[in-house]
């Protein structure tokens, strides 16, 4: 498996999914199941040595665990060395430039840079001045690619599993993402992912988290849950962010559930076969109801295993491609 | 000793001249214009334009309080570079142009660094906190030429009304910066499909329309000249339009990136393509276009904004707003408006000299026989590249840089003296 897929990837960077090919992306998907395999190793040796002696720094301005311990694994899993910067503050606060930070950090020979920001344009910012690779683990509401891609894994992999067709595409698999749409970089990144790979996205939401003009990136956009509901092969709830709700976005947490909660009754719009997912950290009975979220129908925890697998897959590409240096990465 | 400029195609709006002549200059005055004149000195003006000397009544030269972005003196050679000869500067330094000490320090500076005629605009409230009105009458008599309170919008209507009495006894205009900045919410750039795509928080077009609407309309009440700074948007100039066609003391401007470019552009120049208000979409900018060809616009004015790089380095949001104008505005008219055909050479001159002198009173922007000597050269076809290393402004903040445009200023001529020379 050692350059498996890596010939073919160009890219410096992965900043987002609005730049990428339904190539680039089908390249991910399948480089990340043999790395399923090593994390389902049953001599329990979960481990291959891809980015040995690689140094792989996550640098997170968000609280995160979930996406930071993934790209953690996923770094330990292919042997390379880790470093996790946690800052509470932004850089600008501290006085110290974006740029600036970078530029310290690969003065210590960094490889691969994994970048979870407040400000959109963030990753991108960077990835287009330093040698770094950079990852974007999220910017602000703009892009969060790799779960967008860990997502649409998940979802291959439930599709193929349920038609039985290994090789079963997204093309016509209807999607409904549910939520707060207009603070989403998760909703975009997967707006985006999802159209690229042929599949019939709607995104819902109540009219004051919607953001204008989504209708433009390919999905269709609806305030009703029931008809976003209607036809759905995925139900895609987010988390609601309800801390950064004020009051002039949503009366109530109460009416938000009573409008657009995904659980028994409102699946009821849904197909029989419907799965569920979210990117976690799930807030139980508000926006899915606990009996879903646990439910036979969910997949919430196969995208978390799915998402060791496909960051593991991206660093690999990434790293072990012969592509472009700074400033010659494709824009994305 | 005299200078004539020979050989140029001379474009004159106020006297609605275009046609070859020379200029001949004694004295820091227009001695003559005809044919065949002869001086002591000569710049040949063979295959360019020469006109009045161009003026901008809204650049920001920062000083004093923010002279890492520009001073009077930098400002001032970019105008020239520019080939303006005029420039209005606005009173949003720290501390703020707010009493008749501060407009002379502008004043003073001028004087000592400036090679071309800056006429500063004043506070409208003090500390332009909205509250309470300057003194506009000492303002004036300082040398103050409009009171505006621009990079904000002043809140509470009722305190604009009695400005606006105020300025209107005094004489002075009111600059309108047009924002409604409750509807603001950490925004970065225009509110649509791209800064749904990009992720950036969006300044709603209404934001401005609301205000250039409240703004008129408090003008009205107060039988005051109200100056609208920036139109950005289609419903702007639609507004303004509106007011024209009813016969109110109502003017406005816009910038030249509102007809270059529209918000795709923060893509990729980032955050050197983040003003306020922010650059809109194509629809806006054929609006713009339109405006500025039926005469609803009157003037261009660049707002020019410089940041320093360090400021503009940073994510898009956290970024300073504003761009630079001055060395770009000549070029940006007659590659975008004058060559594709929207408006004339000689409407292109109108709107960079003598509308904006008109607009708030100023004693330029035409040349006369026995009229001061402000003049500049330019060659309409020549072709160059942007590059804001060679800027004469302090800052680098454009959008611009790399494009190759064309028009380019080959002599600037303020008060007899020639204060910029292309070499």
């Amino acid at each position: 498996m050692a350059d498996a897929g890596a010939a073919a990837w160009v890219r410096k960077d992965l900043v987002g999914i609005e730049g990428l090919s339904r190539r680039e992306i089908e390249l991910i998907l399948d480089t990340a199941p043999q790395f399923v395999e090593v994390s389902e190793r049953e001599s329990g040796i979960k481990k291959v040595p891809l980015l040995q002696g690689r140094l792989v720094v996550n640098w997170f301005f968000e609280p995160s665990t979930r996406t930071r311990t993934s790209f953690e694994l996923a770094a330990k899993r292919l042997s390379a060395d880790t470093l996790t910067m946690t800052v509470a503050a932004s850089s600008a606060v501290k006085g110290e430039s974006l740029h600036d930070t970078l530029a310290n950090i690969e003065a210590m020979h960094s490889d691969l840079v994994v970048i979870r920001h407040g400000h959109a344009g963030a990753a991108r910012m960077l990835a287009e001045r330093h040698d770094s690779h950079i990852i974007n683990a999220g910017d602000g509401y703009h892009e969060h690619p790799t779960q967008a891609l860990l997502d649409a894994y998940t979802m291959r992999d439930w599709a193929r599993q349920r038609r039985g067709d290994p090789a079963a595409s997204l093309d016509g698999l209807r999607v409904a993402i549910v939520g707060d749409i207009l603070h989403s970089r998760v909703a975009r990144s997967n707006v985006w992912c999802l159209g690229k790979l042929g599949a019939d996205v709607t995104v819902c939401g109540p009219r004051t988290l919607l953001p204008p003009a989504i209708e433009r990136m390919g999905c269709r956009v609806t305030s009703s849950l029931p008809e976003a509901l209607n036809g759905a092969d995925i139900v895609y709830v987010l988390r609601m962010q309800f801390e950064r709700q004020r009051g002039s976005l949503l009366p109530s947490v109460r009416e938000y559930v009573n409008l657009y909660r995904v659980d028994e009754e409102s699946l009821r719009h849904a197909p029989s076969h419907a799965a569920v997912m979210h990117p976690g950290p799930v807030n139980r009975d508000l926006e899915v109801a606990a009996n879903v979220a646990d439910g036979p129908r969910n997949l919430i925890l196969e995208q978390v295993s799915n998402g060791v697998a496909v960051r593991m897959a991206i660093m690999h590409l990434l790293v072990n491609s012969p592509g472009p240096r700074a400033g010659e990465s494709p824009a994305t | 000793m005299s200078l004539v400029i020979t050989g140029g195609h001379f474009i004159e709006p106020a006297s609605g001249v275009s046609a070859p002549r020379d200029i001949l200059v004694e004295d820091g005055k227009v001695a003559a214009i005809g044919e065949g004149l002869r001086g002591s000195e000569r710049l040949d003006a063979s295959g360019c334009v020469v006109c009045p000397g161009l003026v901008d009544i809204h650049v920001h030269f920062r000083e004093p309080g923010f002279e890492a972005k520009e001073t009077v003196a930098t400002g001032s050679q970019a105008a020239a570079r520019g080939g303006f000869t005029s420039v209005v500067t606005m009173p949003n330094t720290n501390p703020a142009i707010d009493h008749a000490g501060m407009v002379e320090f502008v004043a003073r500076q001028a004087r000592e660094g400036a090679p071309i005629r800056v006429w500063p605009s004043a506070c409208a409230t003090r500390e332009r906190a909205g509250r309470d009105l300057t003194e506009m009458s000492e303002l004036k008599r300082a040398g103050a030429v409009a009171v505006t309170d621009d990079g904000s919008d002043i809140e509470s209507s009722w305190v604009l009304r009695k400005v606006l009495e105020y300025a209107a006894m005094c004489g002075l205009p009111y600059l309108a910066h047009c924002e409604d900045a409750s509807l603001m919410e950490g925004g970065a750039i225009n509110e649509g499909y791209t800064s749904t795509r990009l992720g950036l928080p969006g300044l709603p077009k209404a934001m401005e329309e609301i205000r250039i609407d409240r703004n008129i309309r408090l003008g009205v009440l107060a039988g005051a000249h109200v100056h609208i700074q920036h139109v950005s948007s289609a419903e702007g100039v639609a507004i303004c339009r509106r007011a024209k066609a009813a016969g109110l003391n109502v003017t406005c401007e816009t910038a030249p990136h509102y007809w270059s470019l529209t918000d795709e552009a923060v893509e990729t120049a980032g955050s050197n393509a983040k003003m306020n208000p922010p650059l809109r979409e194509a629809a806006d900018m054929e609006a713009v276009k339109e405006g500025l060809r039926d005469g609803t616009i009157d003037c261009i004015a660049t707002d020019h904004a410089p940041h320093t790089v360090t400021e503009k380095d940073v994510e898009v949001q956290l970024a300073p707003f504003g761009i630079l104008g001055l060395e770009t505005c000549l070029a940006l008219t007659i590659t975008n408006l004058v060559e594709p055909g929207v408006i004339s050479l000689e409407r292109a001159v109108d709107l960079l000299t003598l509308q904006p002198a008109r607009v708030l009173g100023l004693p330029v922007g035409r040349l006369e026989e026995g009229g001061p000597a402000d003049i500049t050269v330019f060659d309409a076809g020549a072709e160059w590249m942007v590059d804001p290393s060679a800027f004469a402004s302090k800052s680098r903040n454009t959008p611009f840089a790399g494009q190759t445009l064309r028009g380019l200023t080959r002599a600037t001529v303020c008060g007899g003296q020639v204060v910029y020379r292309a070499e």
